[in-house]
């Protein structure tokens, strides 16, 4: 007793401890993409090595695919090159490639669990930081490099050491117009962009346990923005619902078995923490940054804060920021006009999402001159918010409804932006140059705010566009 | 597979200020079209020595005066972000063999080690003072030393830390975890029977 999920996933996935007291901790799942995989494939033709567990690798296409015109060959010949190569690594090992042909690619991080391979007790690295998105099910899942894709390959394990555990409670109740994607932001500004080094976050608390699986996946999803490399959440009713039924979910009786193992991997009530952070949910508004990384936020209703006024340490990066940005320190973010609005990514491309702006969008229009841009997660996401109409409530509002992938997240596909265009955005970085031009700036907020700021044209608060009380 | 026994690194320094330099900043997505490294050094910063370039004044990475440097200081935080690690290879492809910093990002960190490249931490008044040093004598020889852990320019010493585990790693010519992880491969599949999700494969 007394453990925390992350103390019994390592005891059940440790393999041995290494020279250096690293652990070589086993791998149960990894996931590939075509960025960060064909270099470790390289690696292993060099070293004369073998995939070790084919099976248990899972490969899709998502950060270089075009979201319009997907005819192949590509238009962009490195993309093709990209694209080309993972199918045949994958083809070559006997991976399972969840191709644009098989109605199944998307994002990697939502692809794994909307499939159902995404399981509570499980490890799960992928090379792609925002792995920790998995932790929503009560996984251990890493970010990890392509030496490190090269080593799950080859031996199904990696060399690692155990983060610490903060416990971050979320208590009370979300105010309405508040989401899931502002609670993270919100944490990344009081606890710092590197107050998560060293630790796994574990979050919980009413607010948690309140979301749905797929608000959990928000949440997580950010947790490396906080410098924590691994984030959970434990399993619950909610987790095995939404696992219930998928094609790689256990059935019949694995299934009972799996749920009862499930729920035993679940921190224990007097589990031991390194560290404890509560938060109250009543005090949380609807966030959005203001400069170049995730812990630059603010409150919709607050002003770009002056450079001097941030703790001196900050300072620096604050000017830098401001300098980028184009803003005024003193004056309210509210108001900034806006130039792309993107909604998608593997923070919020999912289908909940989508539901949620459709359920305001219906009879609005995207202001003209914004270009607005939805990019559903995955293909499974679209077909389902395609047979619900969804997609054309968004097309008839002014939106241009895309086919899957990473898109103008980071612009590794043709979706960038161009020149010093702001970008309401849903996705999860606003580093300089990260949607693709080096001088575009990214604003990130809830999809719904990305939606009011689509239909005014300017940074705004999604709760009086669109009269949320 | 015997790696080098990486205790010292010495060389010419530069100073590339900010904190929070992230994975997008040392090298921008659009150059990770690739299935190879090769090639990634010239792309290093890219962005930012254009910026640099544009307004009259180089980056460091392209002021003349420390070309040929292969000590590169930082602020806290560096390499966060992505997990590319492109990053760590645009720099020790560009010539970098040492990065010293107040802080690390932990997975930018864990690939640098990965390809035998230290980053160290210093205090960022240490930092700062290296940094006055080399501006005043870009040709100044460093030498970072693991084994006593401090940094040497010129006639004076700084202490700095690098965690337990990376040093040993780096020191002992083990830095590449794969012949380690190799060795267990029977472990490794004892360990997995005992998993239901992975001894149905």
């Amino acid at each position: 007793m007394s453990q925390t999920l992350l103390d019994k996933v390592w005891a059940t996935h440790t393999v041995r401890i290494l020279p250096n007291g690293a652990t070589q901790l086993l791998v149960g799942t990894h996931l590939i993409h075509e960025v960060t995989s064909p270099q470790a494939f390289g690696m292993l033709r060099d070293l004369n090595l073998k995939v070790l567990y084919p099976s248990r690798t899972f490969a899709t296409v998502d950060h270089i695919v075009p979201t319009d015109e997907r005819a192949e060959p590509f238009s962009d010949d490195l993309a093709d090159a990209m694209i080309k190569a993972l199918r045949s690594n994958c083809a070559e090992n006997g991976i399972t490639f969840f191709d644009l042909p098989s109605g199944k690619q998307g994002i990697v991080h939502i692809v794994g669990p909307e499939q159902g391979i995404t399981q509570p007790g499980t490890t799960i690295a992928c090379g792609d930081s925002h792995t920790s998105t998995h932790g929503a099910f009560g996984a251990i899942a890493f970010g990890i490099g392509t030496s490190q894709v090269r080593d799950v390959l080859a031996t199904q394990t990696m060399a690692i050491h155990k983060p610490k555990v903060r416990r971050i409670n979320v208590a009370g109740k979300l105010n309405l117009g508040v989401y899931a994607k502002d609670v993270i932001l919100h944490i990344i500004r009081k606890l710092g962009v590197n107050g998560g080094l060293g630790y796994a976050y574990e979050y919980g608390g009413p607010t948690f346990d309140a979301f749905t699986q797929e608000e959990r996946m928000t949440v997580c999803n950010m947790s490396i923005e906080g410098g924590a490399r691994v984030g959970y959440v434990n399993p619950d009713e909610t987790t095995f619902e939404y696992l219930k039924g998928r094609p790689y979910s256990p059935k019949g009786a694995d299934w009972d078995a799996a749920v009862i193992r499930w729920k035993a991997t679940a921190s224990d009530a007097d589990a031991h923490y390194d560290d404890v952070v509560t938060f109250d949910a009543a005090d949380i508004a609807p966030t959005v940054t203001w400069g170049i990384n995730p812990g630059q936020a603010i409150f919709i209703n607050e002003n770009v804060p002056f450079p001097s006024e941030v703790p001196e340490k900050d300072r620096a990066t604050a000017e830098e920021a401001i300098a980028h940005m184009l803003l005024k320190p003193g004056a309210p973010i509210k108001g900034t006009k806006v130039d792309v609005a993107f909604l998608g990514s593997c923070t919020n491309g999912r289908l909940s999402d989508l539901q949620e702006v459709a359920r305001y969008m219906k009879g609005r229009k995207v202001k003209s001159g914004v270009k607005a841009i939805v990019v559903p997660g995955s293909q499974g996401v679209a077909s389902v918010a395609e047979s619900m109409g969804l997609a054309e409530i968004f097309r008839e509002a002014g939106f241009e409804w895309r086919g899957a992938g990473c898109s103008m997240c980071l612009g590794m596909n043709p979706d960038k932006l161009v020149g010093g265009q702001l970008c309401a955005s849903s996705s999860n970085r606003n580093f300089k140059g990260r949607q693709g031009s080096p001088t575009g700036r990214t604003v990130l907020m809830s999809p719904l705010m990305v939606a009011a700021a689509a239909v005014s044209g300017e940074i705004s608060d999604a709760r009086e566009v669109f009269d949320i009380r | 597979m015997a790696l080098e026994k990486i205790t010292q690194v010495g060389g010419r320094g530069v100073y590339v200020p900010g904190d929070d330099l992230d994975t997008d900043r040392i090298i921008p997505a659009r150059f990770m079209k690739c299935i190879t490294f090769d090639g990634l050094g010239e792309f290093a910063f890219y962005d930012a020595r254009a910026f640099a370039k544009a307004e009259g004044h180089p980056h460091p990475l392209d002021d003349q005066r420390f070309t040929g440097a292969s000590i590169l200081f930082s602020g806290s935080n560096f390499g966060c972000g992505s997990s590319r690690e492109h990053a760590p290879q645009a720099l020790y492809r560009f010539g970098i063999r040492a990065i010293i910093a107040e802080s690390f990002a932990e997975i930018f960190f864990g690939n640098s080690i990965t390809l035998g490249m230290p980053c160290v931490v210093m205090s960022g008044e240490d930092i700062r003072s290296v940094a006055k040093l080399i501006e005043s004598d870009p040709a100044a020889i460093l030498t970072l030393d693991l084994t006593e852990k401090k940094l040497s320019i010129a006639d004076m010493d700084f202490p700095l830390t690098i965690a337990a585990h990376a040093h040993e790693a780096l020191v002992t010519g083990k830095w590449d975890a794969i012949a380690d992880l190799l060795e267990g491969l029977d472990a490794v599949r004892t360990r997995a029977a005992t998993l239901p999700y992975m001894a149905a494969n």
